[in-house]
């Protein structure tokens, strides 16, 4: 289990030290210290032993923290708390930055004191946190007994994650599928590795302790609809907006993770996903696919070196989705050598620009619609260098937002029940957003 | 140097080198250098022309960068075009780049080299100045091969100023430390020792590190420079503390010129000139006499000057070793020291007094302070000068406080420090053999030393003793009865055990009469140690066991009792449990005269140095030269050992020390072949594996602890010529594998099948040598007659034997009628380019086609009588030249080829074997019987042998053969 959680600056000066159990010594303050933030090397690895003491890893921008262990513990189970960790401390005051932990310091200690015990993991989920671990000082004056034994049975509950007495007069729902797609391309155009990492964040508004029913273009489920003679439900078209361009029904996922309201063995035996959920926002699913990725872009390169003083980049994007969408915030990174003294860029639309502190040509375009193509042409001059080392020519990388789910995942219907408040499931207002968005998307040269 | 005016105080470079400082992180390090980089190279792009400041301006960021740990591989132009500049900053930033960053691009170097050479040429001696450093810099091989010539003219030449003169002698320093071929000697060297006159310090400052690594290289050309430094050195002790002005340290004259040039004059021997000499020892004894005087100032900076002064005069006094006024004058200088406050002086001190004692007249001197040092090795906070005080009780050593140091280095080493601990204990042991009166002393020393650090007693120590206890016979009582009482102490060191269980095997008798040591009870004692032991130790014991057997009779069956349990004679450890075997087989068998002899009192050891010594030679590195000197002491003054501390000492100097465990108790070396190196001996294991029962029953006798008898197999012959070969073919008629041939290259092993007419030999030559043979080449011929009775075919061998390979080569026989003769090997081949020829007979004998014939009494008589014929008998009477012993002459005669015929003779003495001879042309049925005459006195025994065949050749010849085996 946990040991203990240092959180640093990017000095390497700690600035929170929660130690749980006796076998982790002051010394492993330093010991992470000195081999890791300050390691002549940067260390890539998440996870550093350092005498017989494992430390764990993770980075939120300037901020290094670190859960330290002498036993052999679940890693993903320490990751996955070092990131609600994180999760945890952005719901209660923001930007992970020094500046806010230094002014939080006292609430990071009782969340620490609460999240973990012994090290470990307890309740982390921030609804019922926030119930009684409060920015505003202490309540318990103004609680009174039954409030207070009303936190601690919802918080020991079978239904931890939501309290009873919700209210509200509209309710409403919001779904959100957000993907990310990453892909390495072969200068020719061929796929070397693609896959989409996706979530699916709700943000619910309803009253009383509905049920919730969730269903997708799941190849699995619909299968299973398929053969059990059910009649499709996904009559809902207003709940499908994607944009792909082929017509294929189901999508194949290889792996996914729920949140823990869902009920698993309701998925594990029908495949349906149901759950009573949490107020507010959270995230109901996680998954991942790597067959039949909608590529929203497509860059072709084309460099050329005029002897040793001069290269010719040539790069068009054609953007590979329906004429009637839009992509966003698309930026184009192209890697110039080393030894570049001089950059000339025309491009027919966006801004283009030599950014020497990142040794790169930065290309943006703001929007760009469906079945377009683009191309930026650049001269750049090289100083010759006494070294004999070629240039690596690192891969072209690319960034946008594009208003679908590349994996193609679509929503077929998310039905509320809830049979103490008399509301029904048309009363609900809901919302569905699909947005794709670029992971490591690159192409080499 | 010129002012730097506020333009060229580089706003650009401050503003970056502020902004990289500022940076939060080491990615926005990175972007910010990646920027300021691209700047960089879009203003060198060539096509614009940069004003010299703003070349020094962007050369010194790419620098900063460089030092902050990025690459930077462009920018060396524009370096060296900085070179050329006329100021003073920008060629100074130039070749502050350069000598940081030069690499070894041909076309820049010459480049470089061209500016530097400028710049020397230049009348500015600031410019000559920056050259000179960055040579110095560099220090490259390019460089030196470059201005090697042009420096030194520099140097010597009349008009250089004198910075540039300091410059350039530093510089020539550095390039002669560097590469010390391309710096030649010269006209210029009688000049540079003129430098020592020189106006200016700074300049002899310079010139003397110089010189002094010039001569020690070269003494001779340097050699007028002693009477120079001797009278600059006078002049500077001489002047009063104001006079040198810039070059007065916290009221100390000129400090640092002061002890290089006594550092120069150790170089030197005394100086012969009687005036020179003289005023050398003036200013030494002004040094000793100022250091007497009350200090000008508290500083330590003051006493600091004073004393190295001090301890570099004292060392050229010890150098020198010839003034004794001035040595006892040193070493009561250094006797005040031991008691100072200051750590630094009193290990110093110690240091110094170390080299002092070895001199003959100072050596009394030093002695005076033993209390001093005694104390300072118990007080001493410092393990560093505890080691330091140590070390020089261990010099001042003698005869005469030998006995009182020994005890206080053993009282010591109770409480020494783990790290000196080993080296403490070689001391004592020395130093304690060395200085030993009456020998009991020395036994006592040691075994107390055992006893203490018994961990750090190394195994040398515990060698010698015994060594020393056997070679001297007045000590042999003494020592059993004191290891006797020392390992009736409850926990023993094992050291302690092995010392005890040697001794007492050997010289155990020697207080038997005494009922509290009788037999029973020593041998009690050392098997009460046994099972705590470790196995080199047990294998000792066990050793020691069988002697006491030969010892002590009565012990005889406890003893057999012991090695028979299954804890030993099934023990998982090979090597006990083959001694247990043996020596319990030993014990039962041989009669007490065989014991006797075989278990006899070990040999004195031959004098050599003491491996101690040796030890703690290769021990310390530092301390080397205070045992080198005693070395020299020991050999000039009559002490300690006498005459065999200076054979000690001679032998040290041409002796390697022998592997311990060969040369003190000469333990059974599992190699049976001596003297071959160890990847011979592997490669011939195989051979041996298969001796045969001749082998194995010589292995008892061939336990070299057991006795001293040499092996059985012949290792120490010459490279033969054709004849010995003969005794060589002797030994391999009772057996058939083995080594047949032994020199300093070669090995040539043997092993053997014969099957009715046929046989078959692997001859293996096993290359000794890590040098490789090449052409090597074997042939294999009959002489005369012999080719038409013995058919021979050989397999070639490869040309090439590898350094420490074997080669096999297969011989095939066919015997075609019955011969006398042996066919001829002779291998060819070069070692090192000398042609090697070696010619051996190859053992086969006729006796080799022996088919055993199995028969009865009634058979073997009728057959006797029936081959009655005078020709076909042949008979010989014969002295024995080897024992009687029943079980050796069986394996003989089985090994001979004939089925040796038990029940036949009336005489159960007698030996009778019947075999046939199987040629291709015929078969020959032959007879034997072998009479001894036992009773007879040894050395007068007897045999008879007789032969019968059914042809008369064969008879003789077997007989030949045969009589030459018992």
């Amino acid at each position: 289990m946990i040991g203990g959680l240092f959180i640093y600056n990017h000095k390497g000066e700690v600035l929170i030290s929660r130690v749980y159990r006796d076998d982790i010594g002051r010394n492993a303050v330093d010991a992470f210290r000195v081999n890791v933030i300050h390691a002549r090397q940067q260390v890539r690895s998440p996870v550093t032993n350092i005498a017989r003491t494992s430390f764990f890893h993770v980075k939120r921008s300037n901020i290094w923290l670190a859960a330290v262990t002498k036993q052999n513990v679940n890693a993903a189970m320490v990751f996955e708390f070092l990131y609600k960790m994180c999760d945890v401390m952005a719901s209660y005051f923001g930007k992970i930055s020094e500046e806010n932990i230094k002014n939080n310091f006292v609430l990071i200690y009782e969340l620490l004191d609460e999240i973990l015990d012994f090290g470990y993991p307890q309740n982390s989920e921030t609804g019922s946190l926030k119930t009684f671990i409060t920015q505003q000082g202490i309540k318990g004056q103004h609680q009174t007994k039954e409030e207070q034994s009303q936190i601690t049975s919802q918080v020991t509950g079978q239904i931890g994650w939501r309290r009873e007495g919700i209210k509200y007069r509209r309710n409403e729902l919001f779904l959100d599928v957000l993907e990310s797609v990453n892909l390495l391309m072969s200068p020719q155009g061929q796929v070397l590795s693609a896959h989409v990492s996706g979530r699916v964040v709700m943000k619910s508004y309803l009253s009383g302790m509905p049920e919730c029913k969730f269903g997708m273009n799941d190849k699995i489920i619909i299968d299973k609809a398929g053969k059990g003679g059910v009649t499709n439900e996904a009559g809902k078209s207003d709940l499908g907006g994607g944009g792909s361009t082929s017509g294929k029904q189901s999508i194949a996922i290889d792996d996914c993770t729920f949140n823990q309201c869902v009920r698993l063995s309701k998925f594990d035996s029908e495949r349906s996903i149901s759950f009573i959920p949490p107020d507010g926002e959270y995230e109901l699913m996680r998954y991942r696919t790597t067959k039949d990725i909608i590529l929203p872009f497509r860059v072709i390169p084309l460099v050329r070196e005029v002897g040793r003083t001069k290269l010719e980049v040539k790069v068009v994007i054609k953007s590979n989705f329906k004429p009637s969408l839009l992509a966003q915030k698309i930026e184009v990174r192209i890697p110039t050598p080393l030894n570049t003294s001089g950059v000339q860029v025309i491009c027919m639309k966006g801004k283009a620009k030599y950014k020497a502190s990142e040794n790169a040509i930065v290309w943006k375009i703001k929007r760009m619609a469906g079945m377009k193509e683009s191309q930026i042409s650049a001269e750049i001059e090289l100083l010759p260098t006494n070294d004999k080392k070629k240039w690596a020519r690192p891969p072209i990388s690319m960034n946008f937002e594009v208003p679908f789910a590349p994996s193609g995942l679509k929503v077929r219907y998310l039905k509320v029940f809830e049979s103490k408040l008399n509301y029904s499931d048309h009363d609900v207002i809901k919302w569905v957003r699909y947005i794709g968005r670029s992971g490591i998307y690159e192409t080499r040269c | 140097m010129p002012a730097v005016s506020k333009g060229d105080g580089m706003r650009g470079l401050a503003v970056f080198i502020s902004d990289i400082r500022n940076c939060k992180s080491k990615e926005a390090e990175i972007k910010r250098i990646n920027k300021e980089l691209a700047n960089i190279r879009s203003k060198f792009k060539g096509d614009k022309a940069l004003d010299g400041y703003s070349k020094k301006k962007y050369v010194c960021k790419l620098l900063f960068i460089f030092l902050l740990g990025h690459d930077i591989d462009f920018g060396h132009m524009e370096a060296v075009n900085l070179l050329s500049s006329n100021k003073y900053t920008e060629k100074q930033i130039g070749y502050l780049f350069i000598s940081v960053l030069v690499n070894s691009n041909s076309e820049l170097i010459r480049l470089i080299n061209n500016a530097i050479k400028n710049d020397l040429s230049s009348r500015n001696p600031t410019f000559m100045c920056l050259a000179l450093h960055c040579i110095a810099n560099v220090g490259s091989r390019e460089m030196a091969e470059a201005f090697a010539g042009e420096i030194p003219r520099i140097l010597v030449a009349g008009d250089t100023m004198d910075s540039v003169k300091q410059s350039a002698a530093l510089c020539l320093l550095r390039l002669y430390k560097a590469s010390p071929d391309l710096v030649l000697m010269g006209e210029w060297t009688s000049r540079v020792v003129h430098l020592l006159n020189d106006q200016h310090m700074g300049v002899v400052t310079a010139a003397i590190s110089l010189i002094t690594c010039l001569s020690s290289k070269n003494p001779d050309e340097f050699k007028t420079c002693v009477s120079l430094a001797v009278s600059r050195l006078s002049r500077i002790v001489s002047s009063a503390s104001t006079d040198l002005q810039d070059y007065t340290y916290y009221f100390v004259p000129a400090p640092w010129l002061s002890c290089k040039l006594l550092r120069l004059l150790q170089c030197y021997p005394p100086p012969e000139d009687g005036a020179v000499k003289g005023r050398l020892v003036e200013c030494l004894e002004t040094i000793l006499n100022k250091a007497q005087e009350p200090p000008k100032s508290k500083k330590v900076q003051h006493s600091n000057a004073k004393n190295a002064i001090l301890f570099e005069a004292i060392s050229l006094i010890i150098h020198y070793d010839s003034e004794p006024n001035l040595l006892v004058r040193a070493c009561n200088q250094l006797g005040q020291f031991l008691q100072h406050r200051e750590t630094n002086l009193r290990y110093l001190a110690l240091e110094s007094m170390c080299t002092l004692a070895s001199s003959e007249f100072s050596h009394e001197a030093v002695k005076t302070h033993i209390e001093t040092v005694i104390n300072a090795l118990k007080t001493e906070r410092d393990v560093s000068v505890r080691q330091r005080a140590a070390d020089l009780l261990y010099a001042m050593c003698d005869r005469s406080n030998a006995k009182q140091i020994v005890a206080e280095m053993l009282s010591y080493l109770e409480t020494a420090d783990y790290s000196i601990r080993e080296e403490m204990v070689l001391k004592v042991a020395i130093l304690a053999e060395k200085y030993a009166v009456d020998y009991s002393w020395y036994v006592d020393t040691i075994l107390n030393l055992i006893r203490i650090a018994g961990d750090y007693v190394s195994e040398e120590v515990w060698y010698r003793v015994i060594q020393i206890v056997i070679n001297r016979d007045d000590v042999q009582g003494y020592a059993a009865k004191t290891v006797f009482e020392a390992l009736q102490a409850p926990a023993c060191h094992e050291n302690m055990v092995k010392v005890g269980g040697y001794i007492l095997g050997e010289f155990g008798n020697l207080i038997a009469g005494d009922p509290r040591s009788s037999p029973l009870v020593q041998f009690n004692l050392l098997h009460s140690k046994f099972h705590l032991c470790s196995v080199p130790t047990r294998a000792l014991l066990l050793s020691a066991y069988i002697k006491f057997i030969n010892l002590f009779p009565e012990t005889k069956a406890t003893i057999q009792e012991v090695l028979r349990s299954d804890s030993q004679i099934r023990n998982s450890d090979v090597e006990l449990q083959q001694r247990a075997v043996e020596y319990l087989k030993l014990s039962s068998i041989a009669s007490t005269d065989v014991l006797a002899t075989v278990l006899e009192e070990m040999p004195p050891f031959p004098e050599r140095e003491s491996s101690i010594l040796a030890k703690l030679k290769k021990k310390k590195g530092p301390g080397a030269v205070s045992v080198e000197l005693e070395d020299g002491k020991e050999r000039g003054e009559l002490n300690g050992g006498g005459d065999r501390g200076g054979d000690a000492a001679i032998a040290a100097s041409n002796a390697s020390t022998p592997s311990p465990s060969a040369d003190l108790l000469g333990l059974r070396s599992t190699a049976p072949v001596s003297g071959t190196t160890p990847s011979a001996g592997s490669l011939l294991v195989d051979v041996f594996s298969e001796a045969g029962p001749s082998a194995t029953s010589a292995g008892v006798n061939d336990d070299g602890f057991l006795s001293s008898a040499p092996p059985t197999v012949a290792s120490e012959d010459p490279a033969p010529p054709l004849p010995e070969s003969d005794e060589l073919l002797n030994k391999f008629v009772c057996k058939n594998n083995g080594v047949l041939f032994e020199n300093q290259l070669l090995q040539i092993g043997i092993k053997s099948e014969y099957r009715q007419n046929l046989g078959r030999m692997y001859l293996f030559y096993g290359n000794k040598t890590s040098v490789q043979f090449v052409s090597f080449n074997t042939t294999v011929s009959c002489p005369g007659e012999l080719q038409s009775q013995l058919n021979v075919q050989t397999k070639t061998v490869e040309p090439l034997v590898e350094g420490g390979a074997q080669v096999q080569q297969v011989i095939n026989i066919e015997c075609l009628t019955d011969f006398i003769d042996a066919p001829l090997l002779n291998i060819k081949f070069r070692y090192g380019g000398a042609l090697q020829n070696i010619s051996l007979k190859l053992p086969v004998t006729i006796n080799k086609f022996f088919q055993p014939t199995e028969m009865a009494a009634a058979d073997f008589f009728q057959r006797w009588k029936q081959l009655s014929q005078p020709q076909q008998e042949a008979q010989k009477i014969f002295k024995a030249s080897h024992g009687m012993d029943t079980e050796v002459l069986k394996a003989k005669l089985l090994g001979l080829g004939t089925a040796l015929l038990e029940n036949v003779d009336p005489n159960p003495e007698n030996y009778v074997c019947a075999g046939v001879i199987q040629t291709k042309a015929q078969q020959v049925g032959c007879l034997l019987r072998l009479e001894p005459n036992a009773q007879a006195q040894p050395g007068e025994q007897m045999y008879r042998l007789t032969l019968r065949s059914s042809k008369d050749t064969v008879s003789q010849r077997v007989c030949d053969l045969l009589a030459e085996q018992f």
